[in-house]
């Protein structure tokens, strides 16, 4: 029997810095290890003393790529705090602005970060050449989405014109309509995602975990509503210290949480699992035609679970535009009044559950920050996959651990950087 | 022999890297068809021993980060700051305020003694560079003339003035006459006035031009009736580094 050890330092087509370790003595699992290296940001620290005014300001480059998640849950976690309500109008654009990221998440770890390795490549950059209409297709969507948002809020990433109490600057009534109109265009282009996905063979692998993801009566929910469990029912977001149970661990700069059992899951598949019956209609077509049923307990199946969850941001976005148009928008005056408090933010980002819990004093200061980022509630869940799905490839060819494993931790799309507070595989020789 | 191109991050949030996959469509397939994209760890999987350009991501925040970076220098002919926390610290510098230990202590409790981090810093605070892309984000457009331009062996200059004079352009009203503070007037142009267009005021992201007119900013200050220490707030989110430097 062989004896090997693998070491990815820092996986690649990730968000962040990661390391993978396996250590194999006689055919016989050692050691699988799971390990967070990306730099300590220390963003809860460096929120302190901050008026609320720069909050969202600071709190969004804790990640570039899910800005608007940060935002929104720091200018939720700051509106609760300070007491300060916002309009159905601000609502709808919130969430108008929100999709516009899952939607340009989602394509983009799809395509680009996933998708290289069902065609056997290292990245997105050699299917220029051997499927363009694939990577057209991709950066079109993308663009799309970046479009949405620089309407409403300057630009994709870091957005500007979201602030406590609602928006800085309205959009134009009139690009809003041509946006819309581009999204109604390019539901060719998501029914050409299904198909493609479709024909995408994930590895056969099934861990049944916990599942966490924010519900609301109303809609399947991005923006809103309370802490849903697979294991545990409901919990309101203020009591989302009782869920998390964030723990340090010595070999990871991210801190991991834990509820019910071992480690729980969050992101688009625990979303599906608890909410697919919100799916609007094309999404839950496109679920169907891509054989996806809840409850899905194969991690892998993630980002098919991100396919149907961009096709329902964009039936949402159209849906949000038209009702935009008929009211029209509103001039909404600026916040005056605050009163000191605490406040917690919670948002479905791209990667799972995001929570900011903020204090203020009188003056609109922060005095005290907590973030508990998506990622982080996934490395405990993915450190129990890889102890699961390891014994089962054990005897296959080192390369194919390696990229088996490489894809897993993919598949949950983390988002190293700002989950520290990621990837490497290292196999030991 | 297609130039080598490299991407490489520090500690930062990797948005400037991913603003580089939202240059347009077809600027985005030129520009790959003209160099060789050898390391992007974040959208590939590769490695290579020389680049003719390395970018670099993010600032240095701890000590494991400075031989790697060495490491860059040594195999790249031209290194280029990208994006605010490289150029100048950017955010990242925000937490030299605070004593490591006590920055550590608020985030990870009684387990803060395991991590290593130090004052960050921008990268030609540790390495020589060559050039910068400055702004959080970076502004793509720019990104895409500073590669053309060293394709074609010209030097890539930055605007010189501040982004006021983008601003006025633009057609704002400007931010000190709706009573709120704003670091237009000393900013390093290039990014259009981004931020004053989407209804905020100008958070010197891009850093400062060469010689800021410092008395002059005094004077519009006093003009409308703030103080110095609100805009030293405001300039400390991106500038914190440049500040205790000067």
């Amino acid at each position: 029997m062989s004896s090997f050890d693998i070491h990815v330092h820092h996986v690649t087509r990730v968000e962040g810095h990661g390391n993978v370790l396996v250590n194999a003595t006689d055919g016989r699992l050692e050691e699988v290890r799971w390990e967070v290296v990306e730099s300590p940001r220390l963003f809860e620290a460096m929120l302190r003393g901050r008026h609320y005014s720069d909050v969202q300001h600071i709190a969004s480059r804790i990640c570039g790529i899910c800005s608007i998640a940060h935002s929104t849950a720091s200018l939720h976690a700051s509106e609760a705090a300070l007491g300060v309500s916002v309009s159905e109008q601000t609502r709808l654009l919130r969430r108008l602005l929100f999709n516009a990221e899952i939607l340009e998440s989602h394509v983009l770890h799809a395509y680009c970060l996933a998708a290289p390795d069902f065609f056997g490549v290292g990245s997105v950059i050699p299917l220029i050449d051997t499927h363009k209409e694939v990577v057209v297709r991709a950066m079109t969507l993308k663009r799309l989405a970046y479009r949405i948002a620089e309407l409403l809020a300057g630009r994709k990433t870091h957005p500007i014109s979201c602030i406590v109490g609602g928006f800085a600057k309205l959009p134009d009534l009139e690009k809003l309509a041509e946006v819309g109109d581009a999204l109604v265009d390019a539901l060719d282009d998501f029914d050409a995602t299904v198909e493609l996905f479709k024909t995408i063979a994930v590895p056969d692998f099934e861990r049944e975990t916990e599942y966490v993801a924010l519900k609301d009566p109303d809609g399947y929910a991005f923006t809103s509503g309370d802490i849903a469990s697979s294991d545990a029912g409901i919990v309101p977001i203020d009591e989302y210290r009782s869920v998390a149970n964030e723990f340090c661990v010595p070999h990871s700069t991210a801190k991991y949480t834990r509820n019910k059992r071992e480690a729980y899951q969050v992101g688009a598949l625990a979303r599906f699992n608890l909410n697919h019956e919100q799916l609007l209609p094309r999404a839950q077509e496109a679920a169907v035609e891509l054989g996806l049923k809840a409850p899905c307990h194969n991690p892998f199946k993630i980002t098919v679970a991100q396919v149907v969850e961009a096709v329902h941001a964009a039936e949402d976005s159209i849906r949000l535009i038209d009702r935009l148009l008929e009211t029209g928008v509103q001039e909404e005056p600026e916040v005056t009044e605050i009163r000191p408090g605490r406040g917690v933010g919670a948002v479905e980002a791209p990667r799972g559950t995001l929570f900011h819990e903020y204090s203020y004093d009188e003056d609109g200061i922060l005095t005290d920050a907590n973030c508990v980022i998506p990622t982080n509630q996934n490395h405990n869940n993915i450190q129990h996959d890889m102890e699961a799905l390891v014994p089962a490839i054990l005897g296959r060819p080192q390369d194919e651990i390696r990229r088996t494993l490489e894809m897993l931790v993919r598949a949950y799309d983390p988002c190293i950087s700002c989950s520290t507070h990621l990837l490497q595989v290292r196999f030991i020789k | 022999m297609k130039p080598k191109v490299a991407f490489f991050d520090f500690t930062c949030c990797e948005g400037c890297q991913l603003d580089t996959l939202n240059i347009e469509g077809q600027d985005l397939v030129d520009l790959v068809s003209a160099v060789d994209i050898v390391e992007f760890r974040e959208v590939l999987t590769g490695r290579a021993d020389r680049y003719d350009i390395a970018f670099v991501e993010g600032s240095i925040s701890r000590e494991s980060e400075i031989p790697r970076l060495k490491e860059i220098r040594e195999r790249a002919d031209i290194v280029i700051e990208l994006g605010a926390c490289a150029h100048i610290g950017g955010v990242n510098c925000l937490k030299n305020h605070l004593a490591m230990d006590e920055a550590l202590e608020i985030v990870y409790g009684d387990d803060a003694g395991d991590y290593d981090t130090i004052p960050a810093r921008p990268i030609h605070a540790v390495i020589p560079v060559d050039y910068c892309v400055p702004g959080c984000p970076i502004n793509t457009a720019e990104l895409l003339r500073i590669v053309k331009e060293l394709l074609l062996g010209k030097t890539p200059e930055l605007p010189n003035y501040p982004v006021c004079v983008e601003c006025k352009m633009a057609g704002n009203v400007c931010v000190f006459e709706l009573g709120r503070s704003c670091l237009g007037p000393v900013t390093r142009a290039g990014c259009n006035a981004i931020c004053v267009t989407a209804g905020r005021h100008c958070w010197g992201c891009r850093g400062l031009v060469d010689d800021p007119n410092i008395d002059s900013q005094k004077d519009v200050l006093e003009k409308y009736g703030l103080t110095v220490d609100q805009v030293v707030e405001k300039f400390k989110i991106y500038n914190t580094y440049t500040e205790v430097a000067r």
